[in-house]
């Protein structure tokens, strides 16, 4: 009896055992698929694949440079838009309103990560598109013309009109991220900087934000691996043109975005091996990212932030 | 005063309303959305909408039954795949873990949960579609299941863990072998918040547009059975915002609505009910 009993653990403990090395399994085989379906172009192009700005399907010749340049500078974009709403956000959240206002206000933030990003999409299409082709680009361009990132004909779609979308997909993320450290910060910190007669503001952004500083940073990296990968909304209003230019006015392309597009009508295996390449780029780029925000994340956290920064 | 007293002063005050503008805006964000889908989207609603197919190009009228019905078995396909490997898999890591193996499932988890929708499609693709050699169901399904699978695994683990020791050694007093404890003590003391991750987990996965576009694909008409390509809500509105037609544009509003507020509500339902009295944590 108490034989059956333990061999029936056993079993629990296998059958759990191989459902969590499932999870295992499926990631080995999606790098070892990213890996070999791509071979075809990496034997191909090699290195050079990362510095060519070439893209093109029918003379089978491929170069990532106008879509990993897309790709970084929406993000970047985004990530200049995003990060002082969202860190100031937090700050509200955190330090000035009331518990209840501020649990119902993360909610809603919440709320806001989980709209699906095709709406935003077709938000950007039918709302921003327009809006920046006959506002807001005419705007910057009368005001700040002469910066070399606010010239060209104002299309509308582009660069910037993909940055702005992003930004609003990933301020829910540094916002509610960003809250979580600031709120473990220590009291005491807050409390000894208003004795000492700093005003709040002082205690916030001399003290406490400093003190969490390494998991805000965690936050932005976090939103960042969110909008490299993004894909929906950014390939609605981006423009789908593979070309490098200065200006954010400009339409251009992103990893995702080619993906989204080309790859179920991809003809010939070099087509899509180097789509495929370009899959593992986007992997490896997000892989770091995530490992690298989710490491500061937790050093901020576990040590409680008690200890000023050195 | 001193000046500088004042200059201190009236900078904490300008400051800390900005602050307060930063969250306002932030969260006005959502209200925006919502409220602008319901004006161009809520004319075009109608009960045709939910049971007929889409009309022929240049035809007014027309629904997309075929595109929620196909949102409605992806999704299904995605929580039989992709629910059973979580909840066992968290029941693992909770309960019978060493060292090692949870320590890289739970990291492998992190990592799969940041890896871009796309990829996942891609990688679907490569798994299902090609060995096919036509996209499908099966494959959209596929595709959502293991993207669900790592918020449900961390999900199931954390509410485990919070289970209270009494509950388990009340349970092995008794007699109760190990699998019989899980079972019958910690696995039903924490079903809600296993319960609210899941329903979050598909909420989101329900949303999801990337990864569908090369497995699930795309279908004007019914799609029998689980080998053919369907249509799904998201892809819906993706090629009918892009497409050329009027009429396929206010159509894309009216399915963005469904949409979101299929989304919205499952998640209000989920956290404002589900999820009260659980310690739940957004991953």
């Amino acid at each position: 009896m108490l034989r059956r009993m333990r061999g029936a653990d056993e079993i629990a403990h296998f059958i759990t055992l191989l459902a969590a090395v499932t999870l295992l399994l499926i990631t080995a085989l999606l790098v070892y698929q990213l890996w070999v379906l791509s071979a075809d172009a990496r034997a191909k192009f090699g290195w050079s694949f990362f510095v060519t700005q070439t893209w093109d399907p029918v003379a089978g010749d491929f170069g990532a440079l106008p879509f990993i340049y897309g790709t970084l500078v929406t993000s970047a974009v985004a990530l200049v838009l995003a990060v002082p709403l969202g860190v100031g956000g937090a700050i509200f959240l955190a330090e000035l309103a009331p518990p209840k206002l501020s649990s119902a206000l993360t909610f809603v933030s919440d709320l806001l990560a989980a709209v699906p990003s095709v709406i935003y999409g077709l938000l950007g299409v039918f709302l921003l598109v327009p809006i920046m082709r006959t506002t807001i680009q005419p705007a910057l361009k009368k005001t700040l013309g002469f910066l070399p990132l606010f010239q060209g004909p104002a299309y509308g779609i582009g660069f910037l009109t993909a940055g702005i979308v992003l930004a609003v997909m990933i301020v829910p993320f540094v916002l509610s991220v960003s809250r979580e450290v600031l709120l473990a910060v220590a009291r005491d910190q807050r409390e000894a900087a208003l004795a000492l007669g700093a005003t709040k503001w002082e205690s916030t952004w001399k003290v406490v934000v400093p003190a969490a500083r390494i998991g805000i940073f965690g936050s932005v990296f976090l939103a960042l691996a969110r909008a490299l990968g993004e894909t929906m909304a950014v390939t609605m209003v981006i423009g789908n043109n593979p070309k490098i230019a200065a200006s954010l006015f400009s339409p251009g392309y992103s990893i995702a975005a080619v993906l989204a597009n080309e790859f179920s009508e991809a003809t010939g295996n070099l087509y899509l091996s180097a789509l495929i390449e370009l899959g593992l780029v986007l992997f490896l780029l997000t892989f770091v990212l995530n490992g690298l925000a989710r490491l500061l994340i937790l050093v901020t956290t576990a040590r409680g932030s008690g200890v000023l920064p050195s | 005063m001193s000046i500088r007293l004042i200059w201190r002063k009236s900078l904490n005050v300008v400051m800390l309303s900005l602050t307060g503008v930063c969250a306002l805006l932030t969260v006005s964000a959502l209200f925006f959305i919502l409220g602008y889908l319901i004006y161009n989207g809520g004319k075009d609603l109608s009960w045709n909408f939910f049971t007929h197919l889409p009309a022929p190009v240049g035809e007014l009228g027309g629904g997309m039954a075929n595109a929620i019905v196909g949102s409605l078995k992806l999704l299904l396909l995605a929580a039989l795949f992709g629910v059973p490997i979580g909840l066992l898999g968290g029941v693992y890591l909770a309960e019978f873990g060493g060292r090692t193996i949870p320590f890289l499932v739970r990291y492998t988890a992190d990592l799969l949960n940041g890896v871009p929708s796309i990829v996942i499609g891609i990688f679907a693709y490569a798994l299902v579609v090609m060995p096919m050699h036509h996209f499908s169901t099966l494959a959209g399904g596929f595709a959502l299941g293991i993207m669900v699978i790592p918020t449900v695994i961390r999900n199931t683990e954390s509410f485990l863990r919070d289970v209270p020791r009494a509950l388990r050694e009340g349970s092995f007093a008794l007699g109760a072998n190990k699998w019989r404890m899980i079972a019958t003590v910690v696995l039903p003391a924490a079903s809600r918040g296993i319960l609210t991750g899941v329903l979050l987990a598909l909420a989101r996965v329900a949303g999801e547009t990337a990864p569908l576009l090369f497995t699930a694909f795309g279908n004007r008409y019914w799609s029998p059975g689980w080998m053919q390509p369907t249509s799904s809500l998201p892809v819906v509105i993706y090629t009918y915002a892009t497409g050329p037609y009027e009429d396929w544009h206010r159509q894309a509003w009216a399915a963005g609505l469904v949409l979101l507020g299929l989304v919205l509500v499952t998640n209000i339902l989920v956290r404002a009910f589900l999820a009260r009295g659980t310690s739940y944590e957004r991953t």
